[in-house]
């Protein structure tokens, strides 16, 4: 960590005269970001201003509905405001589904919308990065890249924006306020974060100096539901894999309207905007939902080591439409449309334990899917269907696909080795059923059985 | 001699709990020392070659530098033999990236580590390989550790019985490179005055840092003290003096009279503190169609480093597990241009198992009988190799208290056949064992005071497992006094010698000895006799155990794991482990509960997130933190069960116990694997098991 100066200032214009007068400097949010860097000799300010205490820690109503928040405001006070639960409770979700609770507590929304990629060779001052030293070569595309970008990548950088916040504000509309060298302005969130092309040390379309003061949110129509799903590598206390926040607006089985946003697949918060193009003023159906994901990701243009976040985004998309469009459909049960409750990918740590999906809605947790009770029977067989059948890897007698009432799974029309990856040699179906895992029901386990006596 | 148990056995709180809740245990960095001066080290940013310049003027013009260390100016040490990584500074040679090229002491930590960001180093690199594949040509057969543990086995016609036997299977497993992570840091503080030297040391053993260094240095081990209270956790990567121990004392001799303190980053012990180096394994098995084996071939490859050889010994358990007539084992190695790896919770054991218990599975599944039904008809009279009978062996009544546990009477062989709500079920099983090991060597003295105290001293250590609490017991019962009588000192060389707590020995060595010293003290002491008013004090050396060389000893255990996985994503939950263990007497349950659960919990780590990630063209882990090098998070971990058998084993030490700190990660990652092909229909050979293996394309 190389010394550094660090300055406090009276209000926000000192601030902003201060750095725009230091071109090495840096503003100071919570630094759970800024100061790791920092020790990896990453990030490099000579002068830190500290603006934490010196822009709003307020949540406000706004005249038109919407909601004001100050760039202070912590992470872990925005997803526990009241305001914000009720009517944005994607957004608590969000912000709760990611780092960890003392993390939340010191980094504010400000520094959450600005914080850098994860990219291990970004963080590593011995390996070539574009982004951190523009011209010395992107290490990621030949190298480690698991968790790195699958839109909007260039051949000079594949980073991804690892903010969960950030993808549920770009869902919402929300628009960033600042005040810079040149005085305010105002950007959406959509539009504050770049994609790479030949200057991927940009992350952002801010001048230095330009300081985030605030972020608003506009109203959300009467009667949509919002979720946010994060898959990630670990149940907590991992960036995402994929994220989706997606708002649905669904009236007379039409989609009304609908808004998606990705996480962990591009240098930004990627609106999915072919996808909703795609999906708006059209019926409601998990095989349209399927289509528009597809042709939101035909433009993805993977690397080898994370091309699986294509599969994955376009499952991730579809259960999350299929659950916000309600049981009917073969979703859970929707979230409720503005319910007091936040979607609970977060404040409910025990789902994950309780081998539920992590970012299941009350709804499903409670009723559905009743959580493991240990004093119960957990195996459905029949003792008799114990017995070991004689070949082991005969294939299952499937029941038609066609035979079921109501697919609750979203029903892939693929094969059943296509559960091995291709690249992935060590993964081989040994014995598995031939039937798509998405189309297997619980009353499946009473078809017909090969039995008989070991050998 | 047999000790009798009453304090053994009883639930009794960690000793040192109380301070370390309360946050006034000292560790290593935090002892107080008058006016220390601070390092930090320079790496080296090539895997291979030579340094062919230095350039440390604005390193060491930098205000508050002492100094700065280097290959020109350190002190010469010897080499220590078979422990080249511990030849820092002594010449040009770079043999892996991140090497210690230099270091930098300074006034404060900050300023070390900056100056240490301005050392410029010129290097002429040569070609590198990093790359362990199972294909290369460049094995060898790694010379054994020890007779009882060959590097080779062959026992009757394998090859023959392998092209002709009724069922047949032959497969590669393979482990990831994995890392212990201690929660504390290596962390070394050395003073070096004209009075000797003293260190404090975050170690598994003072008393091997103690020899080592003496050796280094060429010292007189009279005027050399180690001193290691409380240890925040080592899993194996504190057994050995790492690098930075001896960087630490480079660095303290140049600064004479000033303590000097070096704790290691985390993404420092990414390339200093050792790993478990990956393992690409083969197992071949041909059975009749009942299951029963009749031949076994286990072969297993990993790499070592240029400086040292170390082989992850895969096949130790093969011998042990499963009866077979014709068994074959191979352990080879190779060397690349790569840190040096070494002993990791249940070394060879826990990878091994993994592709044994994988193996089982499948034949299971080929045979078309219970797994657990497999290893029973598996189950061995006499150990395999030696045909030597077992102290004991309870293999078969831990599968089976484990399957009424977990209710698998009511399981469904058939894979993927739950969902539910999008989730796939399954549930699996795998063994457990690891030997039960005595290490030879340790000393202990015990004083009795007329006051009816007694004072056991002994240069053991206590890494956070509650063997300071678990060995107090066994010195209480050996003494027959109660616990509250007994103050057990550890952790320095001020105390007789102890071998170092690896390998699931301390209880056993450490124990074995106390009760020596106790029962010398009794004789003395006489019948009924009371304590002399000037006190008494005696000092024994550990007996060997005769039985050692007349039974095979192990222990052995049964994990059974249910996990869930997303059809759609792939994501692996696993709500529930199992773990029922036979390991000897249990000296306190809650400690040796804890120990077994942590080693299931590791296990479920390496099942599904750990893995460091080596990137060829440099020859470093680039995913060298804990954000990017996944384990477990508390919401990874579901209900996890562990239950322990009654054992009486009247063969393996006085206190009959084998030993509970690795035993729980042997065979955590097989049942997770079992069971999520047993959920899925897609078997997993290749650890960890994370999601984009599983997601539906
Ligand atoms: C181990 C770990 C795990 C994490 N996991 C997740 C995760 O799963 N999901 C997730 O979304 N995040 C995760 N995070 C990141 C975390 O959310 C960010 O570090 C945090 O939000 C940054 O906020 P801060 O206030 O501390 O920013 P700082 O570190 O203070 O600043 C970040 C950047 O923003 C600039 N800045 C700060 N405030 C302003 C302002 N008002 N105007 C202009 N510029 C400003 C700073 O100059 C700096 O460049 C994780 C972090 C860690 C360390
Ligand atoms: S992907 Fe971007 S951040 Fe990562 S190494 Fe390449 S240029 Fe740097």
């Amino acid at each position: 960590m190389r010394p550094f100066r660090y300055e406090r200032t009276d209000d926000v214009a000192g601030a902003v005269a201060l750095l725009s007068r230091e071109p090495q400097g840096a503003f100071l949010g919570g630094g759970t970001n800024l100061v790791d860097l920092m020790r990896l000799d990453v990030a490099r300010p000579d002068v830190l201003v500290d603006v934490r205490r010196l822009t709003s820690d307020r949540i406000e109503e706004l005249p038109d509905g919407g909601v004001r928040i100050g760039a202070a405001v912590p992470n872990s006070d925005l997803a526990a405001d009241p305001l914000i639960r009720t009517r944005y409770p994607l957004l608590s979700a969000a912000l709760l589904s990611g780092a960890s609770g003392q993390l939340r507590n010191l980094a504010t929304t400000g520094g959450n919308l600005l914080q850098r990629t994860r990219c291990v060779y970004f963080q590593n001052v011995t390996t070539g990065c574009n982004k951190r030293q523009p011209g010395s070569g992107c290490s990621a595309i030949d190298g480690y890249h698991r968790e790195l970008g699958i839109l909007g990548i260039s051949p000079a950088c594949v980073a991804t924006h690892p903010s969960d916040m950030a993808v549920a504000m770009v869902a919402l509309e929300a628009v960033v306020h600042t005040l810079g060298p040149n005085g305010e302005r105002s950007i959406p969130v959509a539009e504050l974060h770049r994609l790479p092309g030949q200057d991927p040390e940009h992350d952002t379309v801010l001048e230095h100096g330009e300081l985030i003061t605030a972020i608003d949110l506009p109203p959300l129509p009467d009667g949509v539901r919002a979720r946010y799903r994060k898959v990630r590598d670990r149940a907590s206390y991992a960036f995402a894999l994929v994220s989706v926040a997606a708002i649905l607006d669904v009236a007379d089985g039409m989609v009304r309207d609908v808004r998606i946003a990705l996480g962990g697949v591009a240098h930004k918060p990627w609106r999915a905007r072919i996808a909703e193009d795609a999906l708006r003023g059209g019926p409601v159906s998990e095989e349209r939902f399927r289509q528009a994901a597809e042709a939101e990701l035909a433009e993805a243009d993977p690397l080898p080591g994370n091309a699986f976040k294509v599969p994955l985004a376009r499952n991730t998309i579809v259960r999350t439409l299929l659950d916000l469009a309600g049981p009917d459909l073969g979703g859970m049960a929707p979230p409720p449309a503005s319910p007091d409750a936040p979607d609970p990918s977060g404040p409910d740590p025990n789902a994950a334990e309780r081998g539920l999906d992590p970012n299941a809605p009350p709804a499903a947790a409670a009723g559905a899917a009743p959580p493991q009770d240990r004093t119960q029977p957990r195996h459905a067989a029949p003792p008799e269907e114990a017995e070991q059948p004689q070949e082991a890897t005969r294939p299952q007698e499937a029941t038609p696909p066609q035979d079921r009432a109501q697919p609750r799974h979203a029903a892939q029309p693929q094969d059943p080795g296509a559960a091995q990856p291709p690249n992935n040699p060590g993964a081989q179906p040994q014995g598995g059923p031939a039937i798509d895992p998405a189309i297997m029901d619980p009353e499946m386990e009473s078809g017909p059985e090969p039995s008989g006596p070991p050998a | 001699m047999t000790v009798t148990a009453r304090a053994m056995g009883e639930v009794i709180d960690r000793i040192d709990g109380p301070d370390k809740v309360r946050g006034v245990a000292r560790y290593a960095f935090e002892q107080p020392l008058d006016h220390p001066a601070y390092l930090y080290p320079v790496q080296s940013t090539i895997a291979r070659g030579r340094i062919i310049g230095i350039d440390c003027r604005s390193a060491s013009s930098t205000p508050g530098v002492l100094m700065v260390l280097n290959q020109y100016n350190a002190p010469r040490t010897n080499i220590p033999a078979g422990q080249g990584e511990l030849n820092i500074l002594q010449s040009d040679r770079v043999a892996f990236r991140n090497q210690f090229v230099a270091g930098v002491i300074a006034e404060t930590s900050e300023i070390a580590r900056h100056a240490a960001s301005l050392v410029r180093l010129e290097y002429q690199e040569e070609p590198h390989d990093v790359e362990l594949h199972g294909d290369r040509d460049d094995f060898w057969v790694p010379s054994a550790a020890s007779a009882q543990f060959p590097m080779e086995l062959d026992k009757g016609d394998v090859d023959a019985v392998l092209t002709s036997a009724p069922v047949r299977l032959d497969r590669v497993y393979t482990t990831a490179r994995q890392y212990h992570n201690p929660l504390e840091p290596h962390t070394t503080a050395a003073l070096w005055s004209e009075d000797g030297l003293t260190l404090y040391v975050s170690t598994q053993g003072v008393s091997g840092i103690r020899d080592v260094v003496t050796a280094l240095f060429g010292l007189d081990p009279g005027r050399v003290r180690v001193v290691s209270s409380n240890v925040g956790g080592a899993f194996g990567s504190k057994v050995h003096a790492n690098p930075d121990v001896v960087l630490t004392l480079l660095a303290a001799r140049m600064v004479p009279n000033r303590p000097v303190k070096f704790a290691l980053t985390r993404q420092q012990m990414f390339s200093q503190a050792g790993y478990r180096p990956p393992t690409v394994q083969r197992l071949q098995i041909g059975a009749e169609r009942d299951g029963r084996i009749m031949a076994f071939s286990h072969s297993s490859t990993s790499a070592t480093s240029k400086l040292v050889e170390y082989a992850e010994h895969c096949t130790r358990p093969t011998a042990t597990i499963y009866a077979a007539p014709n068994l074959r084992t191979r352990q080879l190695v190779t060397s690349l241009d790569v840190p040096t790896p070494c002993i990791m919770r249940a070394p060879g054991d826990c990878p091994g198992m993994f592709a044994i218990e994988c193996a089982m599975d499948e034949l299971a599944v080929e045979c078309g009988i219970d797994p657990i039904e497999l290893r029973i008809r598996n189950e061995p009279e006499i150990h395999p190799a030696s045909g030597l009978p077992f102290s004991s062996r309870n293999l078969i009544g831990c599968l089976q208290e484990g399957a009424q546990r977990f209710d698998w009477e009511h399981r469904d062989p058939k894979p993927r056949a739950r969902n539910e709500l999008g989730w796939l079920v399954g549930t699996g099983v795998a063994a457990s064992t690891y030997h039960a090991l005595q290490q030879s060597g340790s000393m202990a003295t015990i004083r009795a005071d007329p006051d009816g105290r007694y004072t056991v001293l002994i240069a053991a250590a206590d890494m956070g497992t509650g063997t300071w609490t678990a060995l107090t017991q066994v010195a209480a019962d050996a003494l027959g006094v109660p616990v509250g009588s007994v103050d057990l000192r550890i952790g320095d060389t001020a105390y007789p010698n102890a071998s170092s707590a690896g390998g699931s020995s301390g209880i056993a060595s450490w124990g074995a000895v106390i009760c020596e010293a106790a029962g010398q003290l009794r004789d003395r002491l006489g019948r009924g006799g009371s304590i002399p008013r000037q006190g008494l004090e005696v000092t024994a050396r550990m007996p060997e155990n005769r039985y050692a060389s007349q039974y095979a000893l192990h222990s052995f255990g049964a994990q059974f794991a249910e996990v869930r996985v997303n059809a759609e994503t792939g994501e692996v939950r696993v709500p529930r482990l199992l773990g029922v263990f036979a390991a000897g007497r249990i000296v306190n349950p809650k400690t040796a509960r804890s120990q077994l659960l942590g080693g299931m919990t590791m296990g479920l780590s390496m099942a599904l997130h750990e893995e460091g990630v080596l990137d060829p063209r440099f020859g470093h882990v680039v995913n060298q933190d804990l954000a990017t090098y996944h384990v477990s998070s508390n919401a990874d971990v579901g209900d996890v069960e562990v239950h322990c058998l009654d054992e009486d084993d009247p063969y393996v030490n006085p206190m009959g116990t084998k030993g509970v700190g690795e035993l729980g990660i042997v065979g955590t990652a097989a049942a997770i694997a079992n069971a999520v092909y047993h959920a899925t229909g897609v078997r997993i050979r290749d650890l960890p098991i994370t999601l984009d293996k599983l997601v539906a394309w």
